[in-house]
Parts: structure tokens; sequence; C-alpha cells
């Protein structure tokens, strides 16, 4: 699954569906674009005209709350039409159904669908089987990538470090099942971060994960020691059937981020999270709402990175300025 | 495509241009106008007749790119300055600068994005050059100089510190 699909044949970015494959202007390309969004949600009118006349579909598979609405307000904040559809899964005719779907709801002349799966690979799936004029964005798919997550995590990141090099970025907890952690360990890497550490339980680590350069820590202490960012993963309790971890209450004991394990992190070390947080188990509430938290802002953010994004792939572009954005 | 640039600072002084649209601004100012540039150009032209006129207030500045009318053939031009009103424009008399009025397209995006802010009691469009080629029924009210180029001929403002003009052939 590559992110060939993404460009179309002279090069611009037509779907997002994986951060892997963008080149880092690219991906300094939105985030400059979502930093001059930032103001249109202080607007007396909260509204600009890029999409008017423009029909997106936010097709969620999978249950989100925070995710979807975004979307829908990043769409009407460029004043597109919004349609939210949540369709039941029927187990057996899931990939029949799926392609179904779209079409039916392509033939309706919709232009984006922001999709959200549980199995890894719809969103690049779909995007294979839409006409040209028609675009996607992958709003999580399975365990594999949300990049979308990740564009705004970086952008957080820049908006309160200010630049990426020299940074220490910790992401702490399921990194086994997160599409959350994958995608940001490769935005990361893109922009050059030159330190970024995992940790989690063995039994939450994914094998080899030291091939996405990332340096895997068991132990909070040692994995927070010096850090610049902490990014907390919410820990998949619906996933957590099997024996990964002993309980609840020592997962907490362990790895959830309390005051005093945040001591380890640098003074002016920022907390993230992509929610929804599971307070008093990956995260300690005094933290969560503290000083240090910019959770609320990734909130607000990951709107105007959402709407720079929908406007890079439905705008037209000029061919010079296209050819330079695939890696 | 070519460009040829070639400079225009012998036949015109920009400073007087200025001086002489700030007093024909003059008559405003008993209105209490606001001004608003539009990035970039205008921005540095009315940055000096915001001094010019001492106005108290802080300058607007307003970047179209979200307002553009040719969005869905070029896309978004990926370095958009964010518009910046710093007081409510809520009946106020508004002072629009730029620096070259040519299409008028421009403006019709700039009077869209003020109108998302609030209701001017009035809006006075001042630009350094009008040229010819309008392709909407927009006029400016204060003018600097008047220009009749050549269909291939783009006139350009270069800045910030020292104004300078310059026209461009294009072959396209």
């Amino acid at each position: 699954m590559t992110g060939d699909l993404q460009f179309d044949a002279q090069g611009r970015l037509r779907h997002f569906l994986t951060i892997e494959g963008l080149s880092r202007q690219t991906i300094l390309e939105i985030l400059d674009t979502a930093e001059s969004f930032m103001t249109v949600g202080q607007r007396a009118i909260k509204k600009v005209p890029l999409l008017r006349g423009k029909t997106v579909v936010n097709l969620f598979f999978e249950s989100s709350t925070r995710t979807r609405t975004t979307f829908e307000i990043a769409a009407k904040r460029l004043s597109a039409d919004v349609i939210n559809i949540t369709p039941g899964i029927s187990s057996t005719t899931k990939g029949e159904t799926l392609l179904d779907t779209v079409q039916s709801l392509t033939a309706m002349h919709t232009d984006l669908f922001v999709v959200r799966h549980s199995l890894s690979g719809a969103a690049h799936l779909i995007a294979g089987h839409v006409p040209p004029h028609v675009h996607i964005i992958n709003a999580g798919d399975g365990a594999h990538a949300h990049p979308t997550q990740a564009m705004l995590d970086v952008f957080t990141i820049r908006r309160y470090k200010k630049s990426f090099e020299n940074l220490r970025v910790a992401i702490v907890g399921d990194i086994l099942n997160s599409r959350v952690a994958r995608s940001l360990i490769h935005a990361l890497s893109i922009l050059g971060v030159p330190e970024v550490r995992v940790i989690a339980p063995q039994t939450l680590m994914p094998t080899a994960i030291e091939k996405l350069g990332v340096h895997p820590y068991n132990d909070m202490h040692g994995g927070l020691e010096g850090a610049d960012v902490v990014m907390m993963l919410r820990l998949q309790r619906e996933r957590m059937r099997g024996a990964l971890i002993p309980s609840e209450q020592e997962y907490f004991n362990l790895y959830g981020l309390t005051p005093d394990k945040l001591k380890a992190a640098k003074k002016d070390a920022i907390v993230m999270h992509p929610g929804p947080m599971n307070r008093g188990l990956e995260i300690d509430s005094t933290v969560a709402d503290g000083p240090q938290s910019v959770i609320l802002a990734q909130i607000t953010n990951g709107i105007a990175v959402r709407m720079a994004i929908m406007a890079l792939i439905m705008g037209g572009r000029k061919e010079s300025a296209a050819r330079k954005r695939r890696a | 495509m070519n460009a040829k640039k070639s400079p225009l600072s012998a036949t015109v002084d920009i400073e007087a241009m200025l001086t002489r649209m700030a007093e024909e601004l003059q008559g405003l100012l008993k209105r209490k106008p606001c001004m608003v540039g539009i990035h970039t150009g205008g921005v540095w032209v009315a940055t000096r007749l915001h001094q010019r006129l001492g106005l108290k207030e802080p300058l607007g500045t307003l970047d179209i790119s979200f307002y553009r009318d040719d969005f869905t053939r070029i896309g978004m031009n990926p370095q958009v300055e964010a518009s910046h009103l710093p007081v409510n424009i809520d009946n106020r008399h508004v002072i629009l600068v730029d620096d070259v009025l040519h299409t008028g397209r421009t403006i019709r995006a700039a009077l869209n994005e003020i109108f998302d802010y609030g209701r001017p009691a009035s809006v006075t469009l001042a630009a350094l050059i009008v040229r010819d080629g309008r392709e909407l029924p927009i006029e400016a009210q204060v003018v600097g100089t008047h220009m009749k180029l050549k269909k291939n001929q783009h006139v350009k403002l270069a800045g910030p510190d020292k104004l300078e003009l310059k026209i461009q052939e294009v072959d396209e």
C-alpha cells in the first residue's frame, strides 16, 4: 500500500491516503496553508467560499465523533455541502458493499469522500475505483494510517516548538494497534525530527519497530527523559481481550501519564493526546487538564489542517508547482 | 513563458503619487475611516498612506486567496498570508488599498471577504496604478496614476522597503 495512488499523472496530490510518499515540501505546504486557515474560525462569519457548490460525503464505517465532526466543520467552513453516512457493516460482504456504496454516492455527483473504515486499505481501495474528479481522504483505516491526525499533530508541534530540528518526541501506549502512531512516526521522520521514541509494554510494541527509525522503550522514566513532546495514545480497550495488559490498574501504574512521571520530560514539554481520552488509564486528569496539555488545541488545529488538505487536493494547480510535490 | 522586466522608475515618482493620494483622502478623515490593504503590494501602499494620514487605528490586511474566482483552475496559492482586520468594520468607512487595479477581480474578492467580517458603512478604493483591462464594473475613487498597457504587459510593484514599478512582458 504505497502512496502512489495519491498523485495524478501530473504529480498533483489528488487524494490524501497516507503520509508515506509525501515530500517534506508538501507537508510544509499543508502546514502553511493550515496556518492561514486558523483565522477563519475567529471571524464573525466563519466561512470562506473555496468549495462552494462541492459535495463532501463523510463515510464513516467506524464510529467517531471528534474526527467526523471536525471534518464536517472544516468542509462547512469552506462552504461545501456535507452529508454524513454511517453505514452498518455486514461482515460477509464488506469489500463488495464498500465499492457499491461509493459508486451509488458517486452517481449522485459527490466530489469528496472522507472515509473511515476498520479495514486497512479501505480508502486506497476506494481511491482506485473512483472517477478522476472524485477525491478521497483517509480518516483512519484499520491499524494502517490516520494521516490527517498526523498532520494536525505535527501542526500542533510546530506551533509550540517552532521547528522540528533538535526535537525529542516520545509516543506512549498502544503502539501495536495504533494507526495514529504509525502515521505520526512517518510524518516526524519526513520532517527531520532527530529522535522519536516509542514507549510501551513489550506486548503492545510491534516487532522490528526500530526499522521505522524510532527508539523503543519499555519504561516510562527512560523513555520520557528529556522529551520535548509527549504523545499519549488511547488504550484501545475494545482490542484488549487478549492478555496484552495485566490489568488496567497496573497499566496506569506503569504507563499512565501522571505529574510525577511527566517530570522526567523537559520542563516545557507539551502533552498531546488524539482523543478520546481514558482518564485514569493512560493519562491522569491532573496532566490532561494541566498547563502542559495542548489536547484541546489539537482539536481546534485539526479543523484548519483538514480545511487545508481539502482545499489543496480539490483545487486546480499549475503544473510547475505540482511537480515539486512528489517525494 | 518568457518574462522581460524593465524598470519604470525614471518615469514615475511613487512618493509624489502617494502624497497626492493622501491629500485626496484627507477629505475622508472626518468620517473616521479605517484602512485595509490587500496583500502583498496593496499592504505596502497602504502602510505609506496610513502613515501619511496619521491614522491611529492599526492597518488591516487582506489576503484574498480564499476568495479568488480561479480556485478550480489554478488552486491555492501556497503562500497565503493571514487576513487580519484588527478593528470591527461594522458601520465603518473603509479605505481599501491595492497597488494595481487591472481586471477588478481582486477587488471583487476583497469586497466579498470584507463583508464576511461585517457590514461597512462605505468602501472607498484607492489604487496606486489604474490600468486598462477591466472585466468587472469596478473603479477606484483615489488614483496614483493611470496607465495604458498592452494586453501581454503586466505592471508589478516591488518592495517593501523601496517601492519600484516594473513592467513585465509575458509571451504565452
